[in-house]
């Protein structure tokens, strides 16, 4: 399954690129291509728990002819339609917490606004070059990445303590009740600080920081982690998605074909994570974004046009 | 066991984020089957998409803010409606949850989403990084 997700990832990739050598594309093959590329992101995104937004950008800018702006707009939408889709479910559930997620969000959309100001005002081949450097890097932190399912929280801190940082969740999987409460919380609000500045200036959505900052960092149960990420998400995209969108960079040829594609993709993927090693997907999508960040990085660093 | 006002949120959003989605898809399909004209031809946007924005804006006379909103006849601005649904959703439901958390008596987290409110009103009015 992996293969077919890499070499439909492939083929989407190249065609658009060979398609550029001819010069003589019509206009309708860009969002066609767009469609499928972002319906095998958003299958492999879904198989290896990343998200689409972090494939996207450095796949679509480094082999589409769109401006960076465009794109970074395009992946904050998708990240934002995928976010705001699974929300509902995810907090009717109680595998999100609103209570946890409401402080982090306000830190992270205040920056991701900030990230989204300074993306646009920083020369294209500034953000280019650091987009290639921050997805080498994302995908060192994939790859290096551990998980705990139930942290242990020995004591809240005083901030989570005020807030009341901790509740109670039913896991259906283990047929109990979770109880859970928080720690770190200040140092918590600094990574999604740095969080959304990263997301506001590459257009990436964050879960793949998101779920290690709740889950290693502040002690949430991974399934609350994951659950309230998704919603925190939802707000920090919405924030830099506002800037984009003001600003006239947002391409409807673009967003369109692609939230649909990645929305149809995770459907597809969320059938077949059942029946695919998830982990052998996972590293397929880190070798996917060390290439797609190399690429963006030679081509910010003027190298390879 | 899950909050009232996590409920109430949860079913806000969920109809908002469906009737965006419904509406970026039904604008896309006439967009793209030519049923309503675009503002931007496709040739001449091909030739245009691959400039940074502002000279992209310049190249077309694409309006920024919410001057879309005078061109929601033509069939690429008309899936701008969607769009703007799915990003002003966060904002409709955390408006709609602080008399919730107000009358729980939970002042810290009103205040937060009262904050949050803010943040994400003034970045949809163009205060932050509006066009030139």
């Amino acid at each position: 399954m992996s293969r077919i997700a890499l070499a439909l990832l492939a083929l989407a990739c190249a065609a658009p690129a060979a398609a550029a050598d001819a010069a003589a594309a019509p206009w309708w093959a860009w969002p066609a291509a767009l469609f499928a590329v972002s319906f095998a992101i958003g299958i492999v995104g879904v198989l290896a728990g990343v998200g689409g937004g972090v494939l996207f950008v450095p796949l679509v800018s480094g082999f589409f002819p769109f401006h960076l702006d465009f794109v970074r707009a395009a992946g904050l939408l998708l990240a934002l339609s995928g976010a705001l889709s699974a929300a509902p479910g995810l907090l009717r559930s109680g595998l999100a917490s609103m209570r946890l997620a409401m402080p982090l969000a306000l830190v992270g959309s205040i920056t991701s606004v900030a990230g989204a100001m300074l993306g646009l005002a920083l020369p294209t081949q500034t953000v280019q070059t650091a987009l290639g450097a921050a997805i080498l890097a994302i995908a060192l932190l994939l790859w290096r990445a551990r998980k705990s399912e139930h942290p242990e929280v020995p004591a809240p801190d005083a901030l989570a303590a005020a807030l009341r940082l901790h509740g109670v969740f039913h896991d259906p999987a283990a047929a109990r009740d979770v109880h859970w409460r928080v720690h770190r919380t200040p140092s918590g609000l600094a990574a999604f600080a740095g969080i959304g500045l990263l997301a506001g200036l590459f257009g990436l959505g964050a879960g793949w920081a998101n779920v290690p900052v709740l889950n290693l960092l502040m002690g949430a149960p991974l399934k609350l982690a994951v659950g309230t990420s998704g919603f925190v998400l939802s707000v920090v995209d919405t924030a830099a998605a506002w800037v984009y969108v003001n600003r006239g960079a947002v391409l409807p040829i673009l967003v369109a074909p692609s939230v649909i594609g990645v929305m149809l993709g995770a459907k597809i993927g969320g059938r077949l994570l059942r029946v695919t090693r998830a982990a052998v997907v996972r590293r397929v999508v880190i070798v996917l974004l060390l290439a797609a960040g190399a690429r963006a990085l030679l081509k910010g660093l003027g190298l390879w046009h | 066991m899950t909050p009232p006002e996590q409920l109430l949120y949860a079913r806000w959003l969920d109809w908002a984020t469906r009737a965006g989605l419904a509406l970026l898809v039904a604008s896309f399909a006439a967009y793209a089957l030519g049923l309503a004209a675009p503002f931007v031809p496709f040739e001449e946007l091909a030739r245009a998409w691959s400039l940074p924005v502002d000279r992209y804006r310049a190249a077309v006379g694409a309006p920024a803010g919410w001057g879309w909103l005078a061109l929601l006849r033509h069939g690429d601005y008309m899936n701008f409606a969607g769009i703007a649904l799915l990003a002003l959703a966060s904002l409709a439901c955390t408006l709609r949850v602080l008399p919730a958390l107000l009358v729980r008596g939970e002042r810290a987290l009103a205040l937060i989403g009262l904050l949050q409110a803010a943040v994400l009103a003034l970045a949809a009015a163009g205060v932050f990084g509006g066009a030139h």
